[in-house]
């Protein structure tokens, strides 16, 4: 037998437990996928390819307006967080140190610290007070909502963009009698195109699987897919979940192969 | 310092506080500012139907631990909501030390892959970080349920006759939490080993080092922030856990999350729920105070 050459960084048994690891970990997603295609009623039994579960979902009102309604939030939710994103990343990079910069981030940051049931609760209690008041019932809280939580993931890539970025080119521009505003607008803002994307695609997957605040926020008759699919659950569990949970799925991994795409042409 | 450079520092603070205005307001009203009226609740009584009322009292708080007698009106530890804060803290500390456990040879892989290779195996722990954790549940779910795949194999294979009770046990909720937790583990972990010099080991077993002395002596003292850092990251959105704990521990074995919800739903105590809630939120910023001391320790030794 010969002999494997000795390799300082080799360590016993390490890469048996590396592709078990990556073994379970994608076997669960895929068979959830191929249990997706099946044609028979049970979940567990194989009964040939078919197309049959996601014409059951698509063919349920429930289903079809949870998805737009997913989708209304998460575009909106993107569009405002990276907005507020963009301008708080332009006003925080860039500069001298100054006072309140740690405030700043903190709070930025702040619902990625705190426990996601924690927020759901306090949005819970501060909304129904709204509610009350003003007898508004409409998607505007779950946008809010969702707005101020995908923030944090909109700034970082923005901001990491911007740090990496040439000042002499806005300076340059500045020298040939650009107003700030044409300076912005020519020279920051399509270099910083890419950030603003890559963090605007975040917002939009962190957006569309939130599961946890929705469930709180949410008035009745307001379920996103993430809670349509946590309520069928607990009745039982349908193949047509599955479907659903495929789509969600093929969705998240298009934008992240984009997002990563996006963010490696940087150097 | 001249007055013009002054004026120009000012200005500048005052730019940076207008442009982050925006994202603050939303931060605030739909985040940070409700934390506050939490605070508020847990100082207060249960409403009569929801909802709380006055007086101010700290009963909330001391219900956390214990109950009062109905009829003398004594003080006893509450049992049942020691036994969930016992689960909670149990099966977080358990996720921990399973996702360490199996992160660090992958993580310990994936660093030592050749660097083309390297990037895609990255991807490959990211790809589930960033899915969905509820369809990571139901998929988890699917697996281990009693009609589920591995029952369903086993029984074809003649090799149990009836199927093996995982679902909605608090085993079925920890293969839960250390499936969905674990590139939080790994993600970490890979940045400290990634950052190890490796000739620091052909150093050790020039000096004779055994390969587990060199594991114990060399190698995980220099990727400790990595440990530290997945360890809290794992362990701090497990004690948290909703979804996870709600789907496959069914009714019965509720985590702190699970737990909280109950008492403003079913359970009609909204301040013992917001006590709940800022007693789970000071915990995790003590271990989040704990992780960045040592992310800063690190970034000063390297």
């Amino acid at each position: 037998m010969a002999e494997r050459a000795f390799s300082a960084t080799r360590l016993p048994g390490f890469a048996t437990v590396a592709i078990v690891v990556f073994l379970a970990l994608y076997a669960p997603i895929i068979t959830l996928v191929v249990f997706s295609f099946n044609d028979a009623n049970s979940v567990a039994v194989w009964g040939g390819l078919s197309w049959r579960w996601y014409q059951v979902a698509w063919e349920n009102t429930l289903v079809k307006e949870a998805a737009v309604r997913s989708l209304i939030i998460a575009t909106s939710a993107a569009l405002i967080a990276t907005t507020v994103a963009t301008m708080a990343a332009l006003g925080t990079t860039r500069r001298a140190a100054f006072r309140g910069q740690t405030a700043i981030y903190v709070i930025i940051n702040q619902p990625l610290m705190v426990p996601e049931i924690v927020t759901a609760v306090a949005l819970l209690i501060f909304f129904a007070w709204i509610k009350v008041a003003t007898g508004y019932q409409g998607l505007g809280y779950l946008i809010a909502a969702h707005s101020a939580f995908c923030i944090p993931f909109a700034y970082l890539p923005i901001r990491a963009r911007l740090e990496g970025m040439d000042l002499s080119l806005e300076t340059a521009a500045a020298d040939l009698y650009a107003t700030p505003w044409q300076a912005f607008r020519r020279v920051t803002l399509p270099l910083l195109a890419p950030g603003i994307i890559a963090g605007a695609m975040l917002a939009f997957v962190i957006s569309l699987d939130d599961v946890v605040i929705t469930e709180f926020v949410k008035s009745g008759g307001q379920d996103t897919l993430p809670t349509y699919m946590l309520g069928q659950i607990r009745r039982a569990v349908t193949p047509d979940v599955n479907a659903i949970s495929t789509a969600l799925l093929a969705l998240t991994v298009i934008l992240l192969t984009a997002f990563f795409l996006l963010t490696r042409k940087r150097d | 310092m001249s007055a013009n450079e002054d004026r120009q520092r000012a200005a500048s603070t005052r730019t940076a506080w207008l442009l982050s205005a925006p994202a603050l307001v939303v931060l605030i009203l739909a985040a940070s500012g409700p934390l506050l009226i939490v605070l508020v609740y847990s100082f207060l009584s249960p409403g009569d139907y929801t909802g709380v009322q006055r007086p101010f009292t700290l009963e909330a708080w001391q219900s956390i631990l214990f109950t009062r007698d109905i009829f003398d009106g004594t003080l006893q530890l509450a049992d049942a909501h020691l036994s969930i804060f016992w689960r909670s803290v149990k099966l977080s500390l358990l996720t921990t030390a399973i996702t360490f456990a199996v992160g660090f040879p992958t993580a310990w892989f994936i660093a030592t892959r050749p660097a083309k290779s390297r990037a895609l195996w990255l991807f490959l722990i990211t790809i589930p970080f960033w899915t969905n954790l509820l369809i990571r549940t139901v998929a988890i779910n699917e697996v281990i349920r009693n009609e589920g795949v591995i029952n369903t194999l086993l029984i074809r294979a003649g090799l149990i006759d009836q199927p093996l009770r995982i679902i909605y046990t608090d085993t079925a909720v920890l293969i839960g939490m250390a499936y969905v937790y674990l590139p939080l583990m790994v993600l970490p972990l890979f940045a400290a080993i990634d950052r190890f010099d490796m000739k620091l080991l052909e150093a050790g077993y020039d000096l004779y080092a055994s390969r587990l002395q060199v594991l114990r002596r060399v190698i995980l003292p220099l990727v400790k922030p990595g440990i530290v850092a997945g360890s809290i990251l794992v362990f701090i959105p497990s004690l948290g856990a909703y979804v996870t704990p709600r789907v496959l521990g069914g009714g019965k074995n509720m985590m702190i999350g699970n737990f909280i919800e109950l008492q403003f739903g079913q359970g009609r105590n909204w301040p013992l729920g917001a006590a709940l809630s800022m007693t789970l939120l000071v915990i995790v910023t003590v271990a989040l105070l704990v992780y960045v001391r040592a992310a800063n320790r690190d970034r000063s030794h390297g």
